[in-house]
């Protein structure tokens, strides 16, 4: 069986004063029913771009995927026109956002918000819709959620309204669930009942789940794959156990060495400087400008290769993996 | 919603309260002895005396402030200096024309106002929006008599489509009609030009926010998105604003009863200036202040219906 | 975070393109505005009769070589009355919103300085007095003072002052709370002196949109007050008076009523695209 989300050779580009960007570099990968991936990095690294392209919701006439395909359950969205792109929106595909607090729509209650999608790709009927959202909200634990349908966000706190969305983006029953940064603006202890949620959702329904986050706690507490990504680059791609036992790329072990751990013996180490702009980007490797161990054949792009002999662990650097 | 709308009719008061007084107080620093400048200085003391007597000018300005709030109280607006006959039954007279002129450039203002400012947003730098920069310039640049007179000389000296001067006599529903085209056109144009800008704005702000995205994600219509998502949070403000123009609006109404010759409250106006009927202009700064208190408590409430964070904090 | 970086671009370009319109419209309106003021100003030099010359024998005609814009009903030179029209508007415009600035300004950095009941009662007055419609207003006050140049500033400028008074009672509101501030008290500085030096600069960029806007407006009124009759008395040119005496001869004389609005309109339109494009220039948040 295919995979509910493939993603291959996708580049997505940006226009800017006439020049074009790649924003987003060749990037493929598969998401199989039941599995996590993460896809981790700094901000402006790619990795929303990526789910934007995946979504479809590239902000119009400025950004485009300019080549590859992006399967989502069987449909091809890049070669799809707006209407396909619609009907797979909300309805084999969901998304859930950083912001729960200005993601949800603060005029319409959440009853109707949590149960357009179903009125949209199921024409279900109002009060049908609404029966059914009900039964999202007791799913993701809404308290009281009867009560609470005709309720608006901003009666909601923070965790509440994270419920919301996801009971928003599963309403339909999409096979794929793309969650960017969906416990970031979170308090520790409500992330970690959003994430058991999440767990708990995915299980019950084979999702197949692409996390993105700059969190590696996060991502070693819920992932089964890791892919870290740099300047629209995948860096490196691995098993969560093998990324964590053995980070190679030096930009991941400069994450790795950024966040702070308990049994670490110093403090964490930031990574000196920043991502480049988009028409600073230096040819070839783009993380030469941050790196250490940089030598001239940097200036040329090195391929993925298997580290370790491992082909579930790629890294792509001159310096590190299999030669 | 009952409760909020009661909340806010008692606020009203304060307000309106202050507002009469100011109206009191400064029909009352009219310069010089009001009985002069009624029945000129040839006037007899006598004569002076009774005019002093009729108009309460004798009480002491404390008591005449007590009655003038009694009699508002009592829907008793006094008076008229020049024809004696009681304020309150001219100001019903020619009410439902001021009314019927602002109801239809209200609807012009909006039916107008607000598609062209969404498609402004909705394709921003096009042509749409392009015309409505444009127009809205222009329209905040007119003062309406100006705007009224340019309408005249178009359409009823070049075009011939409506008469110079209405006619008074208004009671042929068509006619009627008819002699409200242009009037309400004036207005209601003026209106599109503040309605256009704040629903542009108010959408274009709308659209980059996070919602819109979400909505998108569920797989709806741009339609749905720019009507049902965005519009409803751009309405907010636009209620605001179509509130604050009420009170333009009432300004506005009186010049265009003039330039059209229409009856109504602006054309009292003016007659109680030209007259210097000073219980008819104050009884119709009454009439004014309420229209205006009104106004205000309808627009909070339109505020409470469409932004549900107002009636729930 | 990175989609901070996906909006950030296109919005940028917008804002450059829309900038540059604007800031075309920022030049075209200052251009307006300043013929119109030196026309204004040099008026009894170029205006070719005098306004006020009656010719009997010329009323009511039309736009020709010698009157450019036609005659009025006394057989007076409708261009030179035009001219001379400009300096009682403008010189309305420009005093009553500076004494509603000042005054304004004054009161509202005063209120949002002190705070407590001060601040409250100047802003329910405020609230107040801005619902209640700016050219009614102005009317009632013409209406009893007495229609005359000093008047008429007075009562258009007291139609100004709330909104000024709000505007600087919120930033002054605002920057009471910045550490400097204390700073300055520590040093020993009086109210006045922060006030003066340091809160009111603050608030300069805002108030120079709200001025452009606002003489805007005065104008407006005082054209407007002028045409129901409410302005300097005749024989004196305003443009809403000629305007007026158009519009009671608008069938057989249109231009009489065409070429005053039309410089309303104009002097209106250079003010707005001033203000507009200042507003832009000043808070790119607003680009709209």
């Amino acid at each position: 069986m295919n995979a509910p989300l493939i993603v291959d050779g996708v580049t997505t580009s940006i226009r800017l004063d006439g020049q074009r960007h790649d924003v987003v570099r060749d990037i493929s990968f598969q998401v199989a029913a039941r599995e996590t991936l993460a896809l981790v990095g700094e901000s402006g690294c790619g990795k929303s771009m990526t789910a934007l392209s995946i979504m479809g919701l590239l902000p119009a006439g400025i950004a485009s995927v300019s080549a590859g395909k992006i399967i989502v359950d069987g449909i091809d969205m890049v070669a799809a026109d707006e209407t396909v792109r619609e009907s797979v929106r909300g309805n084999r595909i969901g998304m859930i956002f950083q912001e729960p607090m200005t993601s949800l729509n603060p005029v319409l209650p959440i009853g109707f918000q949590v149960g357009e999608a179903l009125m949209q790709h199921q024409g279900l009927s109002r009060s049908a819709a609404r029966a059914k959202a009900l039964d999202l909200l007791e799913h993701v634990r809404i308290p009281s959620a009867a009560r609470r349908l005709d309720d608006y966000p901003h009666q909601f706190s923070g965790g509440m309204r994270q419920r919301v969305m996801i009971a928003l983006a599963l309403a339909c029953g999409p096979k794929v669930l793309i969650a960017d940064e969906p416990t970031t603006a979170l308090d520790v202890t409500i992330q970690r009942q959003v994430l058991a949620l999440l767990a708990d959702l995915q299980a019950r329904e084979g999702l197949a789940v692409l996390l993105i986050t700059h969190n590696l706690g996060v991502v070693a507490s819920v992932a089964d794959r890791v892919m870290v990504m740099y300047g629209g680059d995948v860096v490196e791609s691995a098993d969560v156990k093998d990324f964590f036992a053995r980070p190679t790329h030096p930009y991941s072990v400069a994450l790795l060495a950024a966040m702070p751990r308990i049994d670490a013996t110093e403090g964490p180490q930031p990574i000196p400087g920043q991502v480049p702009s988009l028409d600073a980007m230096p040819s070839g490797c783009r993380f030469q400008s941050r790196c250490h161990l940089r030598q001239d054949v940097c200036s040329t792009l090195p391929p993925l290769k298997p580290v370790a002999g491992n082909p579930g662990h790629q890294v792509r650097c001159w310096m590190r993996g299999d030669t | 919603m009952l409760k909020f709308a009661l909340k806010r009719l008692l606020l009203a008061i304060p307000t309106l309260w202050a507002v009469l007084t100011i109206v009191f107080v400064l029909i009352r620093i009219v310069p010089g002895d009001p009985t002069i400048v009624i029945l000129g200085d040839q006037a007899s003391e006598q004569a002076r005396a009774d005019l002093r007597e009729k108009l309460g000018l004798a009480k002491s300005i404390f008591s005449q402030y007590i009655d003038f709030m009694w009699q508002i109280a009592h829907g008793d607006l006094g008076r008229s200096l020049a024809t004696n006959r009681p304020i309150m039954s001219d100001v019903l007279s020619v009410l439902p024309y001021t009314l019927e002129l602002t109801l239809a450039s209200l609807i012009v203002g909006t039916v107008i106002g607000v598609p062209l400012g969404v498609l402004a947003a909705e394709k921003r730098d096009g042509f749409a929006d392009w015309f409505a920069r444009v127009f809205s310039l222009a329209g905040l640049s007119f003062p309406a008599f100006v705007s009224g007179i340019l309408l005249l000389i178009v359409f009823s000296l070049k075009l011939r489509w409506f008469p110079v001067i209405s006619s008074a006599n208004l009671v042929d529903p068509i006619e009627r009609l008819r002699a409200l085209v242009l009037p309400a056109l004036n207005l209601g144009l003026l209106m599109v030009a503040y309605v256009t800008r704040v629903t542009r704005s108010g959408m274009l702000k709308a659209l980059g926010e996070d919602y819109i995205r979400t909505a998108r994600s569920k797989g709806l219509p741009s339609r749905i998105v720019v009507w049902r998502h965005a519009f409803r949070n751009a309405l907010v403000p636009v209620v605001t604003v179509v509130g604050l123009y009420l009170g333009v609006l009432i300004g506005n109404a009186v010049l265009t009863e003039i330039v059209f010759n229409r009856p109504g409250i602006g054309k009292l106006i003016v007659t109680a200036l030209n007259q210097r009927d000073y219980t008819l202009l104050q009884g119709l700064m009454v009439v004014t202040a309420f229209a205006v208190v009104l106004a205000n408590i309808l627009t909070d409430l339109t505020y409470g219906l469409v932004d549900p964070r107002v009636k729930t904090e | 975070m990175s989609l901070a970086a996906s909006s950030g671009p296109p919005s940028r370009r917008h804002s450059r393109l829309t900038r540059l319109t604007r800031s075309m419209g920022l030049v075209i309106g200052l251009a307006v505005v300043v013929l119109m003021i030196v026309a204004a100003l040099v008026a009894p030099w170029i205006a070719p009769f005098d306004p006020d010359d009656q010719d009997v024998l010329l009323i009511l005609s039309a736009p020709d070589a010698t009157h450019w814009f036609g005659t009025d009903a006394f057989g007076r030179d409708v261009l030179s009355r035009v001219l001379w029209g400009a300096r009682v508007s403008l010189y309305v415009g420009f005093v009553a919103t500076a004494l509603g600035i000042v005054i304004g300004s004054a009161i509202g950095i005063v209120a949002g300085f002190y705070g407590g009941l001060i601040d409250r009662a100047v802003s329910a007055s405020t609230d107040i007095l801005l619902s209640f419609p700016q050219l009614i207003m102005g009317l009632l006050l013409v209406a009893v003072l007495g229609a005359s140049l000093t008047n008429l500033i007075i009562a258009i400028a007291i139609t100004a002052v709330p909104a000024f008074i709000r505007m600087a009672r919120s930033s002054a509101l605002a920057m009471r709370e910045r550490d400097f501030i204390d700073a300055c008290r520590v040093l020993g500085y009086s109210d006045l002196r922060i006030m003066a030096v340091h809160i009111l600069p603050n608030s300069l960029d805002e108030l120079v949109v709200m001025a452009s806007l606002w003489m805007a407006s005065a104008i407006r009124t005082e054209s407007t007050l002028a045409f129901i009759g409410l302005s300097v008395p005749p024989p004196t040119a305003t443009w809403g008076g000629i305007v007026r005496e158009g519009f009671d001869n608008l069938l057989d004389a249109p231009w009489l009523a065409l070429f005053p609005s039309l410089a309303i309109l104009i002097v209106m339109i250079g003010l707005n695209m001033v203000g507009d494009g200042l507003r832009d220039a000043t808070d790119p948040r607003a680009a709209t």
